[in-house]
């Protein structure tokens, strides 16, 4: 049991608008209103018929300072597109940001101030960094592109980025190329270079998920410590939940473009309220557990060319009641700053949220008897993480 | 899950295998001197980095090394006890002629390979690819056999019979992997070498897939060797493990033995490299420094620039992969396996740091006290779950006293 939820607060419905991301005092570095991503299918035809993509649909995040929050989810859940969209590489199709509180203008000016104060990780650092260019050029470009330095000093804060990713001797990696470099080496290059021009916020998605197991902490607690010193917002945008609760303040669950779930890392992966969250969970390799888990939903993400109605994870889910099919479910708070987009957690449904998921199977459940068993016999699974 | 294999005769020997890439003196050592037993319906877990030779080592034992690959030493010895025969036959697969690998091949000894996208052909339909190898070896059938045979086998891995005229690219990456895993069974092969197998894929689908893996295991009593860099998937998945560093085995032991008692310095790091799902939230550091490069090994033991325990002997002189001396738990071990660890510091000159010697006999007025710099194995204090229901593969009552004396 999570601390907070032994007096069980009965789950309440939360207001309109859920803005994820971790809770601090203050205006958030990065806040995003009501994002919205639909790629166009093409394909030829009457435009009436022309269909769409819902990639990423009304997600509001905040991003305070000195905070990371991770964005876990299955490929195709619109994670990274997120992550793209904060870094305005694309347009979204509504919705706004806002940096510092102030909505983001379009001019080129303020487009390359946002770019200044944002600036993204990517995944792969073996195709990010340019391999005829040397490490030098590779920092020197952002410094000169937002006119950072004067060219005299240039030198001086390549070796000074260089020892801020912990590269040490700087002098020693400074005429290096990509190729010279170990696969952890390249992406504390990359992000290094992702500092250069002292942003606020830091977007990185799946840094470290082409890395060595061996060195992925390494990587890891160097964001962590780049929060810490240099107060970053950073949004950490993994498929590896282990790793986003080792790092995130904030887990962000994502499904199919939604936001399923959100709040503090060790409350989401001890306490998981939605039953998507707790698939992805039992899923998760863990040398801890004693039996085979046991898949509460299988099968795959739905099209997003046209999403089930209702919750989209309806299809898969076990504990799917009529209303799931019908509309969709708002935010509901089910811990304190916890949230889950979930028809099981509406007040009046039931009041303690880890016990919400067995007792509705046994009596709304619309699936199987063999599957209502298998997730009754499963609940105390659902609760022993946090019982220990 | 570890099913105890009680002394399940050996079905693949691997002796002293070294392959080589190049040949004369600038030859990188891509595998030195494996030595590794895989008994029958085991799951065998071959664990490593990027480079340390796990995937060298299986395709050189299945002799599908590509130059410049050469094996240079060594022997695998498979003992062939096809479907239904009650002899056993022993072949030397790098002895063996091209018409005796043609039939052990597929039939036997199956492979699964990474990336199931480039694996399969692009412009065959999955029927074509399915029923190919039972046209070659097994001639006797008739096209609507092989057909009955494809469904069958789809239906086996779960892919409905619809999917047979599907080309891959019309399939998901799971489905993909499904086919795959149908096409290596389609013969009934002995042994499955699965390359990475789900790495690509999604964690749900990768557990679908690896349960019913485990399932038609049970079902068919094939052995695995199961080669991933996800340690923490290996040690819920295979019975034994063995850890591979710069083209060396560095450790073999049991899974939840490698989980619980790691004996060597690099098995201990790359557990604390995967964050726990459970418990207070720990800083860890992993692994300092990265993996060798194979053309620049470091002298002696090839992981002493990254240990946190290196003496000055690891630096000279390389250790042989042996049996931990204080661990005096392999006299009573129902599998009849010895783990083995190859580092100075199990060679009973010295106790062991404490990380590394949970469970052995080391006199326990010497634990404490022993510098161990930041390498507090995090993630281990936690085990109230493992002390009460976890089979403790052979480890007795040893394993239990971990909890208290390594806090």
């Amino acid at each position: 049991m999570t601390p907070t939820s032994g007096g069980t607060p009965t789950a309440t419905a939360t207001p309109a608008t859920v803005v994820h991301g971790p809770k601090r005092p203050g205006v958030p570095v990065l806040e995003a209103r009501h994002l919205t991503k639909h790629f166009p299918v093409i394909q030829f035809g009457p435009a009436s018929r022309r269909q769409v993509v819902h990639a990423v649909e009304d997600i509001s995040l905040a991003l305070p300072q000195g905070t990371v929050t991770a964005v876990v989810g299955e490929s195709g859940s619109g994670k990274s597109t997120l992550a793209r969209l904060l870094t305005q590489l694309i347009t979204p199709t509504s919705g706004e940001l806002l940096l510092n509180g102030e909505p983001v203008g379009t001019s080129g000016k303020a487009r390359r101030e946002y770019t200044r104060q944002v600036h993204l990780v990517l995944q792969d650092p073996f195709s990010s960094l340019n391999a005829v260019h040397s490490v030098r050029y590779h920092l020197e470009r952002p410094l000169k592109l937002h006119r950072r330095s004067g060219r005299d000093e240039l030198g001086s804060r390549v070796l000074e980025l260089l020892e801020r990713v912990s590269l040490s001797p700087a002098s020693g990696f400074i005429d290096k190329y990509p190729h010279e470099l170990s696969g952890g080496q390249r992406q504390r290059v990359a992000i290094a270079r992702g500092l250069a021009v002292e942003p606020k916020v830091l977007l990185a998605d799946e840094p470290v998920s082409m890395l060595d197991v061996s060195i992925r902490l390494g990587v890891l607690n160097l964001l962590d410590e780049l929060r810490e010193r240099e107060q970053l917002a950073i949004l950490y945008v993994t498929h590896d939940i282990a790793s986003a609760r080792y790092l995130a303040d904030t887990v962000v669950v994502m499904y199919a473009g939604q936001v399923v779930e959100s709040g503090p890392a060790t409350q989401i992966t001890d306490a998981p309220a939605h039953p998507y969250t707790q698939l992805l969970l039992s899923a998760a390799p863990d040398p801890q557990r004693t039996e085979p888990p046991v898949l509460r939903g299988r099968g795959s993400p739905p099209s997003l060319v046209t999403p089930p109605s209702g919750c989209r994870f309806h299809p898969r889910c076990p504990f799917a009641m009529a209303v799931c099919k019908e509309s969709q479910p708002p935010a509901f708070t089910v811990a304190p700053d916890q949230v889950a987009a979930c028809w099981l957690h509406e007040p009046g449904r039931s009041t303690d949220p880890d016990t919400a998921t067995a007792t509705s199977t046994a009596t709304n459940s619309s699936t199987s008897p063999a599957e209502a068993a298998e997730a009754t016999d499963a609940a105390p699974d659902a609760t022993s993480g946090t019982s220990e | 899950m570890s099913t105890t294999l009680i002394a399940a005769d050996p079905v693949l020997e691997v002796r002293n295998l070294c392959v080589d890439y190049g040949l004369g003196e600038d030859a990188v050592h891509g595998v030195t001197d494996a030595t590794l037993t895989l008994r029958r319906g085991e799951v065998l877990g071959l664990a490593g980095e990027s480079g340390s030779g796990k995937s060298t080592l299986a395709y050189a034992l299945t002799r599908l090394l590509r130059a410049p690959g050469v094996i240079t030493g060594g022997e695998v010895l498979f003992h062939n006890r096809p479907q239904g025969s009650a002899t056993t036959e022993t072949v030397d697969l790098l002895a063996a002629d091209a018409a005796k690998l043609r039939q052990i091949r597929w039939s036997q000894l199956a492979v699964v390979f990474q990336s199931a996208m480039h694996a399969l052909n692009p412009v065959a339909r999955v029927d074509a690819q399915l029923t190919d190898v039972l046209k070659a070896h097994r001639k006797q059938m008739t096209p609507a056999q092989r057909r009955e045979r494809a469904v069958e086998l789809l239906r086996m891995v779960g892919i409905s019979e619809d999917r047979l005229r599907s080309y891959p690219h019309e399939l998901s990456g799971g489905m993909r992997q499904r086919v795959m895993i149908a096409m290596a069974l389609a013969l009934e092969p002995q042994i499955v070498i699965m390359d990475e197998p789900t790495t690509a894929l999604d964690v749900v689908t990768q557990r679908e897939i690896l349960e019913e893996l485990m399932q038609l295991r049970e079902r068919l009593g094939f052995s695995i060797i199961f080669i991933t860099h996800d340690l923490s998937l290996l040690i819920e998945l295979a019975d034994s493990i063995a850890i591979m560093y710069a083209g060396r085995l560095v450790e073999r032991a049991g899974a939840n033995e490698l989980f619980h008692t790691p004996r060597h310095p690099y098995s201990l790091g790359l557990l604390n490299s995967f964050p726990a799902l459970h418990g207070d939230r720990i800083r860890m550091e992993g692994i300092p420094g990265s993996p060798p490069s194979l053309t620049a090994l470091p002298g002696g033991c090839a992981f002493h620039p990254r240990c946190a325990f290196a003496m000055d002997r690891c630096g000279s002189e390389t250790p042989r992969l042996e049996r931990p001396q204080r661990d005096d738990s392999s006299g009573n071990r129902k599998d009849g396996e010895e783990r083995l660890a190859a580092c100075w510091l199990q060679d009973g000159r010295q106790s062991p740091p404490a990380p590394l010697a949970i469970g052995l006999s080391a006199p326990a007025a010497e634990r404490p006290g022993q510098g161990i710099p930041s390498q507090e194995t995090p993630g281990h204090e936690n085990h109230g779950l493992e002390s009460q229901g976890l089979e403790n593969n052979g480890l007795e009552s040893n394993g239990h006293e971990i909890t208290g004396s390594d806090r």
